[in-house]
């Protein structure tokens, strides 16, 4: 199981440095990966933790929205880890799909290149793979149906338990 | 109360499925006395237990069966096994309708005689014409309680429908309003009227908006004469020596195979499953299926010509409040072959939400072209198009050779190419679409592909003659007297109109001639 830990991972601003960031914002430690500027860790379970680092930037790059945070994306991929633990072939199909994604970016691994665009290429040079294919389709519902980012968009979700719109802004427009 | 029926009992009407062909001709022959078992392969979910939330609702609701597709059409690649976005459920897909309530126009049974031959398609004059429908077209309006008919005033418009409004009056169209609605715009027949909720496709919470789970189905029940039973799939008709049908094979609840005796079945599954059902009832007396002497049984699937324009403006619309079908633009519907295709299409707002957004604004897209559209969520109208596509032969439900699902049916596969006709009015309406929006200040405007289709239609048509079609004006089979088929599957052509108003009204009248028939002994 994967689990989203809220709250301070507990490694000291040390012990993070000296286990190496990766990108600029997640790391590694033990079988987690953590974001220390912003208080949560995801234990990964099947997945090697580097793997599931470099699908949460994966997952931006695919569907990069700026104004969402990084646990957003780390939520959507989590079921792949999930996916892993009771399905060896989901696991190889993730795990080679990284490694590939990291040998064609060249030394630094995918998470090594700086420049969104320089990931997308690489990423495009592979968009009909099942790897990518089973990464992307599971975003749509993973990211797009998290609940908590609906406000981000500006989507309101339920209504009926607010009376709908009749009184609340179903014909408000002013600009027309 | 509603009335619990013998499986041994061979005097009652059995209908398959409870849709607004099923639901409304099982309430219409109750109201006249006579013994219905509505058998309905979903469960029975009541306004109160519908879910605010696309994907949960999706989950309660949708018809996910295995299903599998072939064909150009965009929804084989992008939806492999959901060609339609259907209901399995008692009230069936008038539970996830918008409620848009149009005649079809008088051309449009007469499409042969009117667009003359078309090479690639398979066009045909219905049996009937609009003359012979419009005393029911008027109690189908009466029934569902349809706006702008019967003095019942037409529906306030949202945000969606004023950002279509103003681009439609700038850009010179002359026929645009909130549309004829089976939404009450006041409270009527029992029901409340439409608190603008804005999750018209997950069911109405309020009831404002007409479905024969709430309508057809309870008047039935109420008069002892009805009887619906949930979670009951059928999977083969019946018949005897002669030819008649007797009864139907189902699996219950718990899996198990019942049959349900019967002195008439009317099929109404919706136009993917009622052929599906028939092929798969094949004998030695008919091996290509029940009522396919015509060979036309699954042929002629038809979808509409669909797509949807959004559109991007530079301040805030939520579109997503109040009806999702919150008016239409009617100036396309015309035929008028000078634009390039011989039919029409009518232009209906529609919203969907940040979920369903993300899985249709352009499937399979990506990347940041795609992200910023949804990032103006909140800043976006959209628009739908629904028109006449073209019948073809090749485009079929055929049954699976290998698939098949737990009760060993084999699983449809529907096949669908775009005829050239249909690319050219789909183009044609995402020009005519993106001009509306453009008028109002559009900053950026999507030619939305189609979705998994809404409107089955075709594959047991309506023919004068036997070999060209499946049933005759009344629905009655041409092979089988005591067959008939019930819902849109039944339309010789899809006019440009959304079609179920169209099927209840067949529905209607179907319950007239089946009572009469039934008084005189012929079946
Ligand atoms: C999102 C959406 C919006 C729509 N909006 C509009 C609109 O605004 N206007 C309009 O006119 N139309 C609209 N439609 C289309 C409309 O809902 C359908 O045309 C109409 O409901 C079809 O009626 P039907 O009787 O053919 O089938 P359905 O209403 O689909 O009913 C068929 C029923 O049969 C059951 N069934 C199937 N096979 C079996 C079997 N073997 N055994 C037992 N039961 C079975 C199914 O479970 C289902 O409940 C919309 C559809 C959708 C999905
Ligand atoms: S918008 Fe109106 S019709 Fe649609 S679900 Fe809400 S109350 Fe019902």
């Amino acid at each position: 199981m994967v689990t989203i830990h809220e709250g301070r991972p507990g490694l000291s601003r040390r012990e993070l440095l000296k286990r190496g960031s990766i990108g600029a914002l997640l790391v590694i430690a033990g079988n987690a990966v953590i974001s220390p500027e912003n208080a949560w860790g995801l234990e990964t379970a099947a997945l090697k933790p580097e793997t599931m680092a470099t699908l949460i930037q994966m997952a931006r790059d695919i569907y990069p929205h700026d104004q969402l945070a990084d646990k957003f994306y780390a939520v959507a991929v989590k079921s792949h880890d999930e996916q892993a633990g009771k399905d060896a072939k989901h696991k190889e199909l993730i795990e080679a799909g990284i490694a590939d994604l990291d040998k064609r970016a060249g030394t630094g691994g995918y998470r090594g290149l700086g420049w969104e665009e320089e990931r997308v290429a690489v990423l495009k040079a592979i968009e009909t793979t099942p790897f990518f294919q089973a990464v992307r389709g599971g975003l749509v519902v993973g990211l797009y149906n998290q609940k908590e980012i609906w406000p981000v968009f500006g989507y309101e979700g339920e209504s009926y338990s607010k009376g709908g719109y009749v009184s609340r802004g179903f014909d408000d427009i002013e600009w027309l | 109360m509603a009335a619990p029926f013998d499986l041994k009992n061979d005097d009652v009407v059995v209908i398959i499925g409870s849709g607004a062909g099923g639901g409304t001709l099982g309430n219409e022959l109750a109201q006249k006395g006579i013994d219905v078992v509505i058998l309905e392969a979903g469960g029975r979910y009541e306004y109160d237990d519908f879910i605010n939330d696309e994907w949960d609702s999706f989950a309660q609701l949708a018809w996910k069966d295995m299903r599998t597709t072939s064909g150009d059409w965009r929804v084989a690649k992008d939806f492999p096994n959901l060609p339609a976005w259907i209901v399995k459920a008692v009230g069936g897909t008038t539970t996830h309708w918008a409620g848009a309530s149009l005649r079809l126009q008088e051309h449009e049974f007469k499409t042969l005689t009117t667009y003359g031959k078309i090479e690639g398609a398979n066009l045909l004059d219905w049996p009937i014409t609009l003359a012979d429908l419009e005393p029911y077209y008027a109690k189908a309006e009466d029934k569902m309680g349809v706006t702008r008919t019967n003095d019942i005033p037409g529906l306030p418009g949202n945000n969606n429908f004023k950002v279509l409004k103003a681009g439609a009056d700038k850009f010179g169209y002359k026929e645009c309003h909130t549309g004829r609605m089976a939404i009450n715009s006041q409270p009527r027949d029992d029901r409340n009227s439409c608190q603008q909720t804005g999750f018209c496709f997950q069911g109405c919470k309020w009831g404002a908006k007409w479905s024969t789970l709430y309508t057809e189905i309870p008047k039935g029940e109420a008069t002892g004469h009805l009887e619906v039973r949930p979670n009951s799939m059928v999977i083969k008709i019946n018949h005897d020596a002669t030819g008649k049908v007797t009864g139907v094979v189902y699996a219950d609840k718990d899996g198990k195979l019942q049959e349900q005796k019967a002195r008439i079945v009317a099929v109404a599954g919706n136009s993917i499953e009622s052929p599906r059902l028939l092929l798969n009832s094949e004998s030695s007396k008919y091996p290509h299926g029940l009522a396919n002497s015509s060979g036309q049984v699954g042929r002629n699937y038809m979808r509409h010509t669909t797509g949807s324009v959004y559109a991007i403006f530079d301040k805030p619309v939520h579109m997503y409040r109040g009806t999702t079908m919150a008016g239409i633009v009617r100036d396309e519907a015309r035929n008028d072959p000078s634009r390039g295709f011989v039919g029409g299409y009518e232009l209906e707002t529609l919203a969907l939400g940040l979920p369903f957004m993300a899985a249709f604004l352009n499937p399979g897209g990506w990347g940041r072209s795609f992200t910023t559209a949804l990032d103006h969520y909140d800043h976006m109208a959209g628009l739908w198009i629904v028109g006449e596509d073209m019948p073809r032969a090749e485009n079929r439900v055929t049954l699976h050779a290998s698939e098949k699902d737990p009760h060993g049916m084999p699983v449809a596969n529907v096949h669908f190419d775009d005829h050239p006709n249909d690319t050219a009015m789909r183009d044609h309406a995402y020009r005519q679409g993106a001009a509306i929006y453009d008028a109002v200040g559009a900053t950026r405007v999507f030619p939305t592909p189609p979705y998994p289709s809404t409107h089955n239609l075709g594959t047991n048509r309506m023919s004068e003659n036997p070999e060209h079609g499946v049933v005759n004006k009344h629905g009655q089979t041409h092979d089988i007297k005591n067959l008939f088929v019930s819902d849109g599957s039944q339309f010789t052509t899809g006019g440009a109109e959304n079609p179920t108003l169209t099927i209840v009204t067949l529905a209607i009248r179907q319950a007239d001639y089946i009572a009469k028939q039934m008084a005189a002994k012929t079946i």
